[in-house]
């Protein structure tokens, strides 16, 4: 396939450079496609979307009747990070996950940084992800957010962004799996020859971390993930993890509160349970301390994770560092609790509560795109240039009746990889979602899900509106010589048995 | 192991057995009507009583015509016990227990799923019926086979195959029955060249043609009854799958075989006695459908206790629970 007809336009291309050559860092990959032969890469992209759905990898859609299950579009063309960068990327999400964990824990204790008025009090106190249930409590070593999934996005600048952090049950860590399971698949050549870092270790990762999280006197404590069921849209990816940790995907009807202590139902009786992974909101946990109308989570779970006697990732209550509120002032909340500047920049935020900032977003709403605070997935979003004048009129309406809840932002130019439409190759818009486990220390998976609008000139990325993911490929800095591929199968092999007749 | 977990095995694994059974009867008829002298008329109807949904049928279809029953049993998604019904439940309860079964299972049952769910789509699939009967039969050895050889053989495996033969046991036992019957009332048929190849296709139907050549030679209804009923050492023999069934179950609670704890291990227990103590000239004189239908009761007491002592979600006993975690934590 020829790479010269291919159009960078005027965006930030992560594979080409503005002269239309490919960078450095994808030249291997770039050679490759070139000698494939005309067809081969629709090909291998065909037998991509078959193995998707023999296996499965599927998730829900909302607002579809139960049971629908769709595949996650997957396109073949990578992005490529380079080694440098990631570098950069890695420090300035250890350093923000740090300081958003020191934001968290002293919210829910002296609110210090509230009494240096470095934030609004009334921000953190209306935030919908603020739990005055946790006040006071200690999560193990002080962390409250052990999995994140932060979003970035690449400007036309070529500078990176954080776009969102995603402190409740970020997901889409699977498809990074499962992504680079089946580019191994197709382009062995490449990777033999593009010292690709490796993602495969992030369950065991996980589950140390998880582990971690036990009481000191459990000797082999019993993780177990906590999942909605079925139906929800993620259930793929709990059952993936579980399956890949080796531990048990629970239902909260599997669980029950007895004697201080959480037990999963089993053929043999109750078995204790040490460490919840949860992949529940706050809201649906707990019917006794929550919502009480919830039938997913387990009665009496919070009172026995204030006894100590259970961990939970993430912990309860630190989703109110998500609200994009909020996000506005990590900037401030890093230089506050580290005394650093952020490594990685916010995208400039419009914080509709402040009198200013208002009147600026509602004269400018053609250019901005404005987010409601608490709303993850696209929904609940205006993109000021696409958008039309009854939507811009009605969502003005909306961000005068309530302020508090609403951001707004500059439309950024999301950078573009090449992507396989209808037998060519085009741009699209891409964004990037690293994975973060904080533990005893932070390990940041190098890559993550790269998601990728597959309508033509679309900014949105989401599963559900559109988008698609791409394999990341995060190269390693110093090549590794691999001196042990030898071919040997090992010194006195015994014969196989077979018929002598 | 969670016991909505092993609830799950177990319906998984009886889910596909049925939809293997239900095609093995759809692909026999297809080739005994094929035999069948001209102007014979075609039984169809008594397919439908072997899965026990006559009422059901009856009250959508007017008439059992060879396509409306194959429909019925094959694509009718509104029929719980259809191919395609059998293998979305059994595709369903695999998606929650996925991270239990192993992958090739999940993978082998998923595409089985999707084969079948093509085939209803296409429409064309039933101008070949035997290609795509002999095609579910074939992937449900391979699920079959895939968890023999990738599951570790413990408790989730057990579950699995307890499913399985109290599946296959009642699947052979409603084979035999309905076609003992039809076969005994037509009595001017008996002892002509038709009745033979009647009950070759009841052999055929379990795959146990070959096997019962070999074991009895000459086709004689005793000796068939005796085969699929008693036979200790054919795989669908009813009794072959009773004793499997009992080793599984046995496994699973860790009661030594020949004592039982709890209410299915003792019933399945006295059924595995019974069937090895049985007679076939004592069976059809009493009546071999009386004996099958009480066997049809008690295979689901089975299957009730295994719910009742193994899956159902109990409140626990604070006392109890206090002493578990001890014996845990020493």
């Amino acid at each position: 396939m020829k790479l010269g007809e291919y159009e960078v336009g005027s965006f930030f291309d992560e594979m080409f450079a503005e002269n239309g050559r490919p960078r450095a860092i994808a030249r291997p990959l770039a050679r490759n496609i070139e000698s494939l032969p005309p067809g081969e890469l629709v090909n291998r992209q065909l037998a991509a979307d078959r193995a998707l759905v023999q296996s499965g990898i599927t998730f829900n859609v909302y607002g579809e009747s139960a049971g629908i299950e769709k595949t996650l579009p997957f396109d073949l063309v990578p992005r490529i990070v380079a080694a440098v960068e990631w570098d950069r990327i890695e420090r300035g999400l250890k350093q923000r996950i740090r300081a958003l964990n020191l934001f968290i824990d002293d919210l829910y204790h002296n609110q210090k940084i509230i009494k240096d008025k470095v934030v609004p009090g009334e921000i953190v106190t209306s935030s919908k992800g603020f739990r005055k249930q946790c006040v006071g409590l200690n999560p193990p070593r002080g962390v409250w957010c052990h999995i994140t999934g932060t979003d970035l996005v690449r400007h036309n600048d070529g500078q990176i962004y954080v776009l969102e952090d995603n402190l409740r049950c970020p997901s889409g860590v699977s498809y990074v799996l499962e992504n680079r399971r089946l580019m191994k698949s197709l382009f062995p050549e490449v990777f033999a020859a593009s010292h690709i870092r490796p993602v495969s270790n992030y369950p065991i990762r996980l589950r140390d971390m998880l582990e971690d999280l036990a009481s000191e006197e459990v000797s082999s404590p019993r993780v177990v993930l906590l999942t909605p069921g079925i139906y929800n849209s993620a259930y793929f990816e709990h059952s993936f993890l579980a399956q890949q940790m080796g531990i048990e995907l629970v239902e909260g009807s599997d669980l029950v509160v007895s004697d201080g202590f959480v037990w999963m139902r089993t053929t043999k009786g109750f078995e204790r349970v040490d460490v919840i992974y949860r992949r529940i909101d706050d809201d649906f946990i707990d019917p006794e301390a929550f919502r009480p109308d919830s039938m997913l989570g387990v009665p009496g779970l919070m009172e026995v994770y204030k006894s100590g006697n259970v961990a939970m990732a993430n912990a309860p209550g630190s989703g109110v560092a998500d609200d994009k509120v909020v996000y506005a002032y990590v900037p401030r909340i890093i230089k506050y609790y580290l005394g650093e500047d952020p490594i990685l920049p916010n995208v400039p935020t419009y914080i509709c509560a402040e009198p200013d900032d208002l009147k600026y977003v509602l004269e400018h709403l053609p250019e901005l795109v404005v987010k409601a605070a608490n709303e993850s997935g696209g929904y609940g979003m205006l993109i000021g240039p696409h958008s039309r004048e009854e939507e811009r009129r009605e969502f003005a309406d909306r961000i005068r009746a309530n302020p508090r809840n609403y951001i707004a932002q500059p439309t950024l130019s999301l950078s573009r990889v090449p992507t396989l439409v209808d037998g060519h190759l085009e741009g699209r818009h891409v964004d990037l979602r690293p994975y973060i486990l904080y533990g005893k220390d932070i390990f940041v998976l190098p890559g993550g899900l790269t998601r990728v609008a597959l309508k033509k000139g679309s900014l949105v990325v989401n599963s559900s509106q559109g988008g698609g993911s791409k394999d990341t490929w995060v190269l390693a800095e110093n090549p590794l010589t691999n001196g042990d591929k030898s071919e040997n199968i090992g010194p006195g092999a015994t014969q196989m048995a077979g018929s002598t007749a | 192991m969670l016991s909505r977990v092993a609830d799950s095995i177990y319906w998984m694994s009886r889910y596909v057995e049925r939809a293997e059974n239900v095609a093995r009867f759809v692909d026999v008829n297809l080739n005994l009507m094929l035999d069948s002298p001209s102007g014979e008329a075609q039984q169809w109807l008594p397919l439908v009583n072997i899965t026990g949904d006559h009422a059901d049928f009856e009250k959508r279809y007017p008439v059992a015509t060879q396509h409306d029953v194959i429909q019925f049993l094959t694509f009718d998604r509104d029929n719980p016990n259809s191919i395609i019904s059998c293998l979305r439940s059994a595709r369903e309860n695999a998606r929650s227990v996925r991270e239990v079964i192993s992958s090739e299972m999940w993978l082998q049952l998923n595409s089985f799923y999707l084969m079948v769910n093509s085939a209803a789509a296409g429409g064309s699939s039933l101008d070949t019926p035997h290609d795509f009967f002999n095609q579910v039969k074939l992937s449900s050895h391979l699920f079959m086979g895939l968890t023999d050889a990738t599951m570790t053989q413990g408790e989730g495996w057990h579950f699995c195959r307890l499913g399985r033969t109290l599946e296959r046991a009642d699947k052979t036992s409603r084979i035999l029955d309905v076609k003992y019957f039809i076969l005994l009332r037509s009595v001017a048929d008996v002892g002509t060249p038709f009745d033979e190849v009647q009950w070759a296709a009841v052999l055929r139907s379990a795959s146990a043609f070959e096997m019962y050549r070999k074991r009895h030679g000459r086709i004689s209804p005793n000796a068939i009854v005796e085969f699929l009923l008693l036979d200790p050492e054919f795989p669908r023999a009813i009794r072959f799958c009773l004793n499997t069934a009992r080793d599984s179950l046995h496994a699973i609670t860790g009661t030594p075989i020949g004592t039982y704890r709890k209410a299915p291990e003792k019933l399945l227990g006295q059924l595995c006695s019974d069937l090895a103590y049985a007679n076939v000239e004592d069976i059809t004189t009493e009546g071999l459908h009386e004996y099958l239908d009480g066997l049809q009761t008690n295979m689901n007491l089975v299957s009730a206790g295994v719910y009742e002592t193994l899956f159902a979600r109990r409140a626990p006993e604070p006392r109890a629970l206090g002493k578990e975690r001890l014996q845990k934590h020493e």
